[in-house]
């Protein structure tokens, strides 16, 4: 009964929201109350966006330890945004509505990602190697031209882009999140459609291929929809390069299943537990400001060296 | 039939196959053999539209390949490739109902369900039906993807060396089996074979490449003999004939 995990999850993570919204509530109630359910939204939704990319990339590339972040999606989104405001922020592209500015960047994101990984997961589908050196050196090189980028723009345009390098989970704006919503329902719904078809997918390219599914055309489109995935969580949070490896190598361990139909909500549960769940220990628990981001960071980057070590790439 | 014509392919400056034209007969079990590297999968590949064709053509029946959408072809045939990938977190039972994603689009019906029941029974995999993919030894994940393509119920059966892996009992079995499925079920087999005793005893058809293109073929009994045999692998091949059945002998 795998869906058993899926349901657990669920429910601990109802109680971690319900926990992280009343922990030490006395004072000014709705107020906070109405800071803290936003913060909520968000986390949950960075959750399911991480979790959700992190599947489907795994499954794209055939193997259990390269993540998007991991091959530099989260950092190419950075430096689109970056550049955007570098290359256009004097047009007036900067005063333009949040969510107008959201959608190109997105946009743009899509157009890069397609072309930068359309080409490396076509070719070289197996050669894990080389796809981790690949995306180590797209993570250095975007991360590089954006601090590059970030010093020569303008002050009053730098306002837009810092501190997005790394993730926060302080400051959720609200405008950004209803944008970073409308976009990901739909998505949502056309990736929960495909399930059946990622199950194939799964197999490989040719034995997909040859049960008569258009494999390169979907795998295009899913390429874009794990671009704004990534988008979405980036733009909300800033970079977790680690979070997906967490939750895709806990998800799995759970449940030994090639249903995507599981597979899929049971990853997003378990990243926005937790999110929802650090965030409430060491922040309002602990009150440890922004430590979050270190200990997943910490946590994911041991076990990749674990798993690198262990050579347990499949 | 298959009917391939003009077919010649490159990777870079290597040239793969040189000008193969040839007929595959209907609802016989065609053997495709020749010394390794001749091309035989890159052919295979070919004739099930796995790599885009370069020049010349292959149908399929009435289809023709290149300009078939892939869920007609999937319809039409199935394929087992040399390399089987392992995918993990998949049970054999999971696999073989693969084969039905064609019919089904992954929404099963009962008609699917008696189908998978008997490319269990028919591949002797019951007994690891619920066993994952990656837990399984190397011939019984061969028999498995075998299954598969099985349980796809098409009319032709492309299968690149699947012996490779299976003891006695089993090679000889999944030919019997291969055999009963042409003769009761009017399939057409093409399959790619290392042991030429098996070639003899089993194919109605031979296929022999060398070097990219194609060396001789015909029908079973006349085109196997020592001469052509021989100058197909370079090496000496007799035929040994005891009172039903033909061996091929080349061990000294
Ligand atoms: N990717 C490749 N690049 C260059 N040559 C290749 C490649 N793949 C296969 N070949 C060559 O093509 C020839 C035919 O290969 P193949 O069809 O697999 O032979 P067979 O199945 O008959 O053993 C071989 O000589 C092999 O070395
Ligand atoms: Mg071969």
């Amino acid at each position: 009964m795998p869906d058993r995990w899926f349901l657990i999850l669920l429910g601990a993570l109802v109680a971690a929201s319900a926990l992280f919204l009343t922990w030490g509530l006395s004072t000014r109630i709705w107020f906070i109350l109405e800071l803290r359910l936003v913060k909520l939204a968000g986390l949950i939704t960075v959750g399911i966006a991480v979790g959700i990319a992190t599947m489907l990339f795994q499954t794209l590339s055939g193997n259990r330890i390269l993540t998007p972040a991991i091959m530099g999606f989260d950092a190419l989104f950075l430096l689109v945004q970056t550049s955007l405001v570098f290359f256009i922020g004097g047009f007036g592209f900067v005063q333009l509505p949040g969510p107008v500015v959201f959608g190109i960047n997105t946009a743009v994101m899509m157009v890069a990602a397609v072309t930068l990984f359309g080409a490396l997961l076509h070719n070289n589908r197996r050669d894990i190697q080389l796809m981790i050196l690949v995306g180590v050196i797209f993570g250095l090189l975007f991360r590089s031209l954006t601090s590059f980028m970030q010093r020569l723009i303008d002050p009053s345009e730098f306002a837009i882009v810092q501190g997005t390098m790394f993730a926060q989970f302080g400051g959720i704006n609200r405008v950004e999140l209803l944008t970073s919503v409308c976009l990901l329902l739909p998505l949502l719904v056309w990736i929960w459609r495909q399930c059946p078809v990622l199950d194939t997918m799964a197999l490989g390219r040719d034995p997909a291929r040859s049960l008569g599914v258009p494999y390169d055309g979907l795998q295009f489109r899913l390429l874009c929809a794990i671009a704004a995935l990534v988008s979405i969580a980036t733009a909300l949070v800033g970079p977790i390069t680690f979070l997906g490896l967490l939750v895709s190598s806990l998800t799995y361990s759970l449940m030994r299943s090639h249903r995507h139909a599981l597979l899929l909500p049971t990853s997003a549960a378990m990243a926005a537990l937790i999110l929802v769940f650090g965030q409430t220990v060491f922040e309002q628990v602990l009150d440890l400001q922004s430590t979050l981001s270190i200990v997943i960071e910490f946590a994911g980057g041991l076990l990749f060296l674990f798993l690198l070590a262990r050579g347990k790439l499949q | 039939m298959i009917d391939i014509s003009g077919v010649s392919y490159a990777i870079g400056k290597a040239q793969i196959l040189k000008d193969v034209s040839l007929h595959i007969p209907c609802g016989q079990i065609t053997a495709l053999i020749g010394p390794n590297g001749a091309g035989k999968s890159t052919l295979l590949n070919l004739m099930s539209g796995q790599e885009p064709l370069q020049t010349g053509t292959v149908s399929v029946d009435a289809l023709h390949i290149g300009q078939t959408r892939p869920r007609d072809l999937a319809l039409k045939m199935a394929v087992v490739a040399q390399h089987v990938g392992v995918a993990s977190r998949l049970r054999v039972r999971d696999l073989i109902s693969f084969g039905r994603w064609p019919h089904n689009q992954g929404r099963p019906t009962a008609a699917d369900h008696t189908m998978i029941a008997q490319a269990l029974d028919r591949f002797d995999l019951n007994a690891l039906a619920d066993r994952f993919l990656d837990e399984v030894s190397g011939g019984q994940r061969q028999r498995a993807f075998v299954a598969m393509a099985y349980a796809q119920d098409t009319d032709w059966l492309l299968l690149d060396e699947p012996l490779n892996n299976l003891d006695l009992r089993h090679a000889s079995r999944l030919m019997a089996e291969l055999h009963r499925l042409a003769r009761e079920q009017d399939k057409s087999i093409v399959i790619v074979l290392h042991d030429l005793n098996y070639a003899v005893a089993w194919a109605d058809h031979v296929v022999a490449m060398k070097n990219g293109a194609l060396a001789f073929e015909g029908a079973t009994q006349k085109v196997t003999n020592a001469e052509n045999l021989s100058a197909l692998y370079d090496t000496d091949v007799r035929l040994v004939q005891t009172e039903d059945e033909v061996f091929v002998a080349h061990h000294r």
